[in-house]
């Protein structure tokens, strides 16, 4: 902000993402979560290219092989590609971060505003719907629902949704209380502008900002539910590779050999520590309170 | 044709100590193209006024009675909240004290100002050309230019400035400003009323302007009401009100303006006592209590009575209290 006010000409630069990402490249800690994570994201990505091995592909002749240039981290039990399998165990990773979290934005966002902006009562019972939400343990709460409708994909979405909605409903609630009664909506009230112009044009905008940056804070959080879930067994059902469930392996074959836990447990440690330094970096690069440190 | 009419108008909020009457039996009117100034306390029904008319009363209040006519032909008591909300903003439109609030931070005045258009039907471009040249009327230098920037990086009488350009953009027939100099120092409040002055001339609406300063009222205002714990003690048009109050409230008030000092003083003159509990008004005149020249037959109900020329005054006395301010002033 302090450079928009002595260079008047250009407020919002048409650059400004590029201007925040070199923000974030400036701080050491933001440029090396940002390499971690865009690491991550090209390993997901180019996961068939990086790879010729079939993730599911079973070699039984090839078991417990140690990492070498044929298998960059060796096989597991069945003779799989454990490279492989931690690059397409990525892509779900990802999948499920980026896709959970969004929905949960979006649920988050639309009911906070309902609960802050709405009747007195409506916001009481959505309050103690969030509380009870929140109240449950994660891994209670995923048990109970596998328990319901079986391990896959879509109940770790539903478990990592259930698990941040309320959060993000509450932070998005309390702002909006308090812009509720701020001048300039009181201003746009008295120029007549509906309750839904009033959410989307003037609150919108002043809450959105710290909640995404605090989403993307808690993308590693949701990575670790789905590995945790998938290590369990209720998260992805086998031949699917997914990162916990190439750690549970290696916790039953650690006699064997340890390459099949590292195989799993480093990604998910890369991946956190890349999404938490990038997370903390953006906060501190938004947090007009954090300048000038 | 007046552009204003209220007639009777009683406000009630429900309390948990009882209803409080906040606006009881108020009457008068905002004529086209004039200026029609409020002045009262703190507390004395200024800003539940305000809210009646635009329909914004808190959830707890309400109209009890009377009427509000917009235009000669709307009440808008009772008139459904969709109805009300189209005129808010396209014929009636609101100024509010605080500058510093009253623009959303996070958004261009640009964006602000196209945004509030919405119902115009203009394209994008117009929108802006629009909100340049409200800029340019308002006196905002390199108006282009300041659309592209934010909030902060006005100061509070820009900011009040450009809070008046977009109230004025739809060219309301009625613009209701809320003592929108109070924040401003005495150099910006001057400017900003002869802006204001000005741009009521060139646009031809009518303004309802609140104040408790004396000397703003004075200057700006044609009409002149003033009043005291929800009530419509003294009405008339500012010479009158000025030179020849008649309801003792209105003499009260005039006497402790700091600019009527004639000689030097320590303590500068009060009105003995507090505005009564609005949950439980005195009989009769509402003054009664702190009036020196109160009688017996004060207690009953009081009616304006009509002193000629629109003059109101909510005392039996009223006929008779005309030394003017001058003699007023010479006997203390």
């Amino acid at each position: 902000m302090s450079e928009a006010v002595s260079d008047p000409a250009p407020p919002v630069a048409p650059s400004g993402l590029w201007h925040q990402v070199r923000k974030v490249l400036r701080e050491p800690l933001g440029a090396f979560g940002l390499g971690l994570v865009v690491l991550v994201v090209l390993g997901a990505v180019f996961a068939d290219v990086l790879s010729q091995y079939e993730p599911a592909a079973l070699s039984p002749r090839d078991r417990f092989l140690d990492p070498s240039t044929a298998h960059l981290l060796g096989t597991d039990q069945l003779g799989r590609d454990l490279f492989s399998r931690v690059l397409h165990g990525g892509r779900i990773a990802l999948y499920v971060a980026l896709v959970s979290t969004a929905i949960s934005l979006a649920l988050g966002i639309v009911l906070g505003l309902i609960a802050g902006y709405g009747p007195r009562w409506l916001d009481n019972l959505m309050i103690l719907l969030f509380d009870a939400l929140k109240s449950f343990p994660t891994v209670m709460l995923a048990l109970a629902l596998v328990t319901l409708t079986g391990p896959s994909l879509t109940a770790v979405m539903v478990v990592v949704i259930l698990v941040n909605v309320p959060g993000y409903a509450r932070i998005i609630r309390t702002q909006t209380i308090a812009l509720k009664t701020s001048e300039f909506v009181t201003a746009a009230q008295s120029m007549g502008a509906s309750s839904a112009r009033i959410l989307r044009v003037h609150v919108l905008p002043n809450v959105i900002g710290p909640l995404v940056i605090l989403a993307s804070m808690d993308i590693p959080v949701v990575i670790a539910i789905e590995a945790g879930m998938s290590f369990l067994g209720l998260g992805v059902r086998p031949p699917t590779p997914s990162w916990g469930s190439i750690l549970n392996d290696g916790f039953a074959n650690i006699r064997e050999t340890p390459w099949i836990a590292i195989a799993g447990g480093l990604p998910i440690i890369i991946t956190t520590l890349g999404f938490t330094f990038l997370g903390e970096t953006l906060r501190d690069v938004f947090d007009p309170r954090l300048k000038g440190r | 044709m007046t552009v204003l009419t209220i007639r009777d108008l009683n406000v009630v909020f429900s309390t948990e100590a009882g209803p409080l009457h906040a606006l009881k039996d108020v009457n008068f009117e905002v004529p086209e193209r004039r200026i029609v100034g409020i002045v009262g306390e703190s507390g004395c029904g200024k800003s539940t006024l305000i809210n009646a008319i635009l329909g914004l009363l808190a959830d707890n209040g309400g109209v009890t009675g009377g009427s509000i006519t917009f235009e000669g032909q709307t009440d808008l008591v009772g008139l459904s909240p969709d109805k009300m909300r189209a005129l808010r903003g396209e014929r009636i439109s609101t100024v509010f004290q605080d500058p510093m609030g009253a623009l959303n931070p996070v958004l261009s005045i640009g964006r602000q100002m196209v945004n509030i258009q919405y119902r115009s039907g203009l394209s994008r471009a117009e929108k802006e050309a629009r909100a340049a040249e409200m800029l340019e009327l308002v006196r905002i230098p390199d108006a282009r230019a300041a659309l592209s920037r934010f909030p902060h990086q006005f100061s509070g009488g820009m900011k009040q400035r450009i809070a008046i350009a977009m109230a004025l953009m739809m060219e309301p027939a009625l613009l209701i400003a809320d003592e929108p100099t109070t924040a401003l120092d005495a150099t910006l409040e001057v400017a900003t009323i002869e802006l204001l002055k000005d741009l009521q001339e060139k646009i031809g609406c009518s303004v309802l302007f609140i104040s408790h300063h004396l000397g703003v009222i004075a200057e700006l205002c044609d009409e002149v009401v003033v009043m005291y714990a929800g009530e419509v003690v003294e009405r008339g048009d500012v010479r009158s009100i000025f030179n020849d109050p008649r309801h003792p409230y209105t003499r009260r008030l005039l006497e402790c303006d700091p600019a009527r000092q004639s000689s030097r003083t320590r303590n500068l003159p009060t009105i003995p006592g507090e505005i009564p509990d609005l949950r439980a008004r005195p009989r009769g005149c509402v003054f009664r209590p702190r009036c020196d020249l109160a009688v017996d037959t004060c207690a009953d109900p009081q009616a304006e009575r009509d002193l000629g020329g629109g003059h109101q005054a909510r005392c039996q006395k009223a006929q008779g209290l005309t030394n003017t301010m001058a003699e007023l002033g010479a006997a203390t």
